[in-house]
């Protein structure tokens, strides 16, 4: 009964050959396959010596929009891994039906949605969308970088040392079995002693401290260097959005940490926060956790907001209907995210006094989105609207977004939330306003600004594949889940009953199915632009007939960025630029000062990973050494004085006329 | 709690009978009946959309404000999406006839009314939330069994004790004296009072066709007051993620008329089982997809014990702590007085570093010496004194203290009331 204190031995902790999950073949198949895969990764690297150009190029660049770019690509990985999880849930509960048990065992499918759920919004939404404000924010405030390029480095890595302990949790040990919030007393040491949940916990902590950091870092960046004349109700409204989500992480991702580590405390040390007796109270947790979380919503969808706006202005051909309105409803947002975390627990027994303030406060919310989505609406009113793919993306959000949003302000009423909390309803209803709003609108930018990113448009062809994919997959996936929300079914069952159930299930597989189709259209999508580059090229730095600044240099943009800082006249910098007939200065070019590449951030990380794994397996001399180590590495890297250095004029000067040639090409063409 | 939370209702009950009146008088929830009928449609298609069509009134009440609420969003959700169809289509590329305007991006009258229409609705339903949560406030004592049908003076609501157990329900009726395990069967018309905890870890206790969800948590008390119009025989489960058997955690809800009701109790009073502390200390083990069983007595104290986590002999419960505490605690010694042991003893590992597991050992209490005395009928029950095995050495010899009944605190309500 009483198994305290928990085996350990001295060097390995509680780590032992049993944490390997052989026993589970579906594990197995997996680990073989990711070998294999990665063996042929990592051989392809050597062979094509891309070792030195990785390291040298990219890990150790301090360049936002490489950064950026390499944001995306984690969490482009991390969907599959979590669209995965996805299918395998969709699966289960599509055969668990007839007496059948399904093919996956409660301790097996209780950690697939918890990990579905966390990699989902931490590693997937939240690279993402961080990887877009990276590459996109300083070009559109005609800045060289961010303001503190070795923290955004840095930032990146540990990232990306969450979900590589996230990952780990598939083949060494196990991961939660508490649902992605791991509400306790369930994730308390008394109900989840094993490994699963500490690999939670340091998962998100180490990755915690990335995104706070690039939090702090872009707002300072937006705040401090912006290009003359560029005053705050001038900024785009895609940084406008971005400062204001930026603002939301750096308030509220520290409450995630603190709550994270009194859950610590609570299973290390045996404190009594949220255990049920010795006065510990697991409603604070859940209080605290939604206090984070319900603003993390915010810091998804408000960016991706910020982008339609760029991309219905720009592809109506017309200026945004009501920037200013545009700009207070965001702020609002902003501020009211925070005054309504209890609507995620009304059933939990808060008197109704409570409950009504937060139901109330929760609609109001829609009023300033309401007034977003009539604002998008007005500026295609009499424009000229190109139908490329990240407008129909648009389309596909605004007609899908108004849904989850109904559905939203209907589980903001207490008491019908009494009746659908929990359910697949609710579950429905957040993957309606974030696969309708915050996937929908990353891809929009990312077919937005890929041409920025890399010199080329994406393929049309598979975009549009993956886009007709993903719309009708997502209501095929969805609307069943409604339907079975209001049958009273609620969410993270494994197994059912009621036969009546299953055709809905079956629809929401087959929906599922499209979906991953879409995402296979999608890399073939890259795939086949990558090959197709030449043909996709674009030399003018402007292909879409872009408004803010981000189009008025190359595409890729040089380290530098702009060879001159831009002055700003107009909200949209660059269409003012362009009416007036600016002209790119092809002389005088000066030296330009730019932070140096350094190692030190994918070294911490490294040093990071080590220390999760050590706290998670009880390895106290690892975790030890590897603390001090990770301090002392830090502590170096402040000696370090080569930190920056000079782009010669010269060199300035040969990059702006090869542009110069380039444009003149394709005017001759 | 009772106290803290009558108070509070009591306060809130005097304006909220004004809301009811306005309520039945000028915004008459039953013409929206109609409406709410239509998916009853759907429901032919051999589909039971049991939110849109409960049989307990409650429950038909939460569906009604669900779908005041969607038609009034409608309202504006279904402008929106044809504008962007049309809008979409009218000023495609292609359409050279339609108007162009690229600088055209104000207009203060077009703003007024984007503000304003959301607002209106907002306001609407903002009116509605306030006076439906009041009244359909789970911990509201009802004071109507069906529209137009209010609770009679003399009718008493029925209670039932549920408690959430790894991973199945435990149903005490303490006015009948029986407990069933996974099976609720409450008599048509009688309004219930549930009270509700759980033993571990959170659940959330749901019968879909009866009344809204609640949460059920250790060491806490909720409470849910509802009522069954019709006869029916449904299901409730869990409605929060609990552990690896919670797919398994359902019971057989069954509303009965007043003769078949008593039917069922007196087949639960023949049965064996008698619901003891020890049994029930047996029952709480975690185990999954629990048959039906049934108790012909129960331990009148049980459940009051579950609530204060102290059904193990000798452990404190939490309002003999919590009345401690408020009269300035035990000081220095009071950390003498723990043990190790806990309440999560089936699963309970203590933190690596921790003192490991413990809990409070209890006091002598005229309340368990009543208890003890009640479950061993007739016999003179022991002091739950700390026996000297398990007692450290150094304890001081406390004398039991005496609290009045009413003085002392209940167990522990949620804490955002």
């Amino acid at each position: 009964m009483t198994e305290y204190p928990v085996p350990t031995s001295a060097i390995f902790g509680r780590l032992t050959l049993g944490a390997l999950p052989l026993h589970e073949p579906i594990l197995v198949a997996t680990f073989a396959a990711v070998c294999l895969g990665g063996l042929v990764v990592l051989g392809a690297l050597t062979y094509f010596r891309l070792w030195g150009y990785l390291w040298k190029e990219w890990f150790t660049s301090v360049d936002h929009k490489k950064i950026g770019i390499m944001y995306m690509v984690l969490g482009i990985i991390m969907l599959l891994r979590g669209f995965a999880d996805a299918v395998m849930m969709r699966l289960q509960q599509a055969l668990a039906f007839n007496g059948s048990e399904g093919y996956l065992p409660a301790h097996h499918y209780d950690q697939v949605f918890t990990a579905h759920g966390v990699i989902m919004i931490f590693f997937v939404a939240m690279p993402l969308v961080t990887g877009l404000m990276n590459f996109v924010v300083p070009l559109q405030i005609g800045a060289r970088d961010v303001s503190f390029p070795f923290l955004n480095n840095f930032s990146f890595w540990m990232t990306v040392a969450g979900a590589v302990l996230v990952m780990m949790s598939l083949f060494v040990g196990e991961f939660a079995r508490t649902g992605w919030l791991a509400y306790p007393p369930l994730s308390g040491i008394a109900y989840s002693p094993d490994p699963g949940m500490d690999y939670y916990i340091w998962a998100l902590q180490i990755a915690g401290v990335g995104t706070l950091l690039s939090g702090v870092n872009l707002i300072c960046t937006i705040v401090k260097m912006r290009a003359p004349g560029m005053t705050m109700m001038k900024m785009p409204v895609f940084t406008w959005t971005a400062l204001c989500t930026n603002v939301l992480i750096v308030a509220a991702f520290p409450v995630l940490t603190a709550v994270l580590a009194l859950l610590s405390l609570d299973r290390y040390v045996g404190t009594n926060f949220f255990t049920n007796d010795f006065g510990g109270n697991p409603m604070m947790y859940v209080n605290l956790i939604w206090i984070w979380g319900h603003p993390e919503v915010y810091i998804l969808i408000l960016p991706i907001f910020g982008i339609f706006s760029e991309v219905t202005s720009t592809f109506s051909g017309k200026k945004l209907f009501g920037y200013t309105s545009m700009v207070y409803a965001t702020v609002v947002i902003t501020i009211l995210s925070y005054l309504v975390w209890l609507h995620h627990f009304f059933t939990m027994g808060s008197g109704a006094s409570v409950n009504s303030f937060f139901g109330i406060t929760t609609m109001i919310i829609s009023i300033p989105t309401g007034a977003k989505m009539f604002n998008w609406l007005f500026t295609m009113y009499r424009g000229r609207i190109r139908f490329e793919l990240p407008m129909m993306w648009t389309i596909a959000f605004m007609l899908t977004f108004v849904i989850g949003g109904m559905t939203g302000v209907m589980l903001a009423v207490p008491p019908a939330d009494f009746v659908l909390h929990n359910s697949l309803f609710l579950i429905a209803h957040f993957h309606n306003v974030i696969i309708g709003g915050v996937v929908f609108g990353l891809f929009a930018g990312i077919s937005y600004w890929f041409p920025k990113a890399f010199g080329f448009r994406l393929n049309e062809f598979w975009g549009k594949c993956s886009f007709w994919f993903w719309v009708v997959g997502f209501y095929f996936a969805f609307m069943p889940l409604y339907v079975l929300g209001l049958m009273g079914v609620t969410r993270r069952l494994r197994v059912f009953d009621d036969p009546s159930l299953h055709i809905w299930f079956i629809i929401a597989a087959f929906g599922a199915f499209l979906i991953a189709l879409g995402i296979g259209c999608f890399l073939i999508q890259i795939a086949i632009s990558i090959l197709q580059r030449d043909k996709l090229r674009d030399v003018t730095g402007d292909p879409w007939d872009g408004r803010t600044l981000e189009w008025a240099t190359s595409s890729p943009p040089p380290d530098y960025n702009f060879a001159f800082t831009p002055v700003v006249h107009d909200n949209d910098a660059w269409w003012d630029m362009k009416a007036r007939g600016y002209k790119r200065p092809l002389e005088g070019f000066r030296p330009i000062h730019m932070p140096s590449n350094t190692g030190t951030g994918i070294i911490l990380a490294g040093i990071a990973i080590t220390f999760g794994f050590a706290m998670i397996w009880y390895i106290w001399w690892l975790a030890a050494l590897s603390f001090v180590t990770l301090l002392a590495t830090a502590i170096g890297h402040t000696f370090n004085y080569h930190r920056d250095f000079f782009i010669p004029a010269d060199v300035v000067a040969r990059t702006e006329s090869e542009r110069t040639r380039q444009l003149a090409g394709k005017v001759q063409a | 709690m009772d106290k803290l939370s009558n108070g509070t209702h009591a306060a809130l009950q005097l304006p909220l009978r004004d809301h009811a009146t306005v309520l039945k008088a000028g915004f008459p929830l039953s013409r929206f009946r109609l409406i709410a009928v239509l998916p009853l449609l759907l429901a032919l298609g051999g589909c039971n959309f049991v939110v849109l069509a409960p049989t307990g009134d409650i429950a038909a009440q939460q569906r009604d404000m669900l779908v005041i609420s969607t038609l009034l969003m409608l309202l504006i959700i279904i402008p929106v999406m044809a504008l962007t169809a049309f809008f979409a289509w009218k000023y495609r590329q292609s359409n050279t006839a339609a108007d162009y305007a690229p600088d055209w991006d104000h207009s203060t009258q077009l703003e007024l009314v984007i503000w304003s229409a959301p607002l209106l609705i907002i306001i609407c339903l903002g009116a509605l939330t306030w006076i439906g949560t009041h009244l359909l406030d789970p911990y509201r004592p009802l004071d109507r069994i069906a529209p137009g049908k209010p609770v009679a003076a003399d009718v008493r609501p029925l209670e039932v004790d549920v408690v959430a157990l790894d991973w199945k329900w435990l149903f005490i009726y303490p006015e009948q004296g029986v407990a069933t395990v996974n099976e609720l069967a409450v008599p048509v018309d009688r309004p219930i009072t549930f009270r509700i905890t759980a033993s571990s870890v959170m659940n959330a206790f749901y019968v879909p066709t009866l009344a809204g969800m609640i949460y059920a948590m250790p060491g806490m008390e909720t409470k849910l007051h509802a009522v069954a119009n019709a006869p029916v025989t449904s299901t409730g489960f869990s409605a929060n993620y609990s552990g690896a058997g919670f797919s398994g955690m359902k019971f057989g809800f069954m509303a009965l008329s007043d003769g078949d009701f008593d039917g069922w109790i007196a087949k639960a009073k023949t049965s064996q089982g008698n619901l003891t502390k020890e049994v029930y200390l047996e029952l709480e083990k975690p185990s999954e997809n629990a048959p039906v069983q049934r108790f012909a007595t129960v331990d009148p104290v049980l459940f009051d014990a579950v609530l204060n986590m102290c059904v193990e002999t000798g452990k404190m419960c939490m309002k003999e702590m919590m009345a401690i505490d408020a009269k300035g605690g035990l000081g220095r010694e009071g950390a003498n007085n723990v043990l190790k042991l806990t309440h999560d003893k089936y699963a309970r590992r203590g933190a690596v570093f921790g003192t490991g597991a413990g809990y409070v050992l209890g006091l002598c209490t005229p309340e368990e010496l009543t208890g003890r005395t009640l479950s061993v009928a007739g016999a003179r029950a022991p002091l739950a004194v700390p026996s000297a095995k398990t007692a450290p050495a150094g304890l001081p010899g406390f004398t039991p203290i005496s609290l009045k009944a009413g003085a002392q605190p209940a167990a522990r309500a949620p804490s955002n009331i």
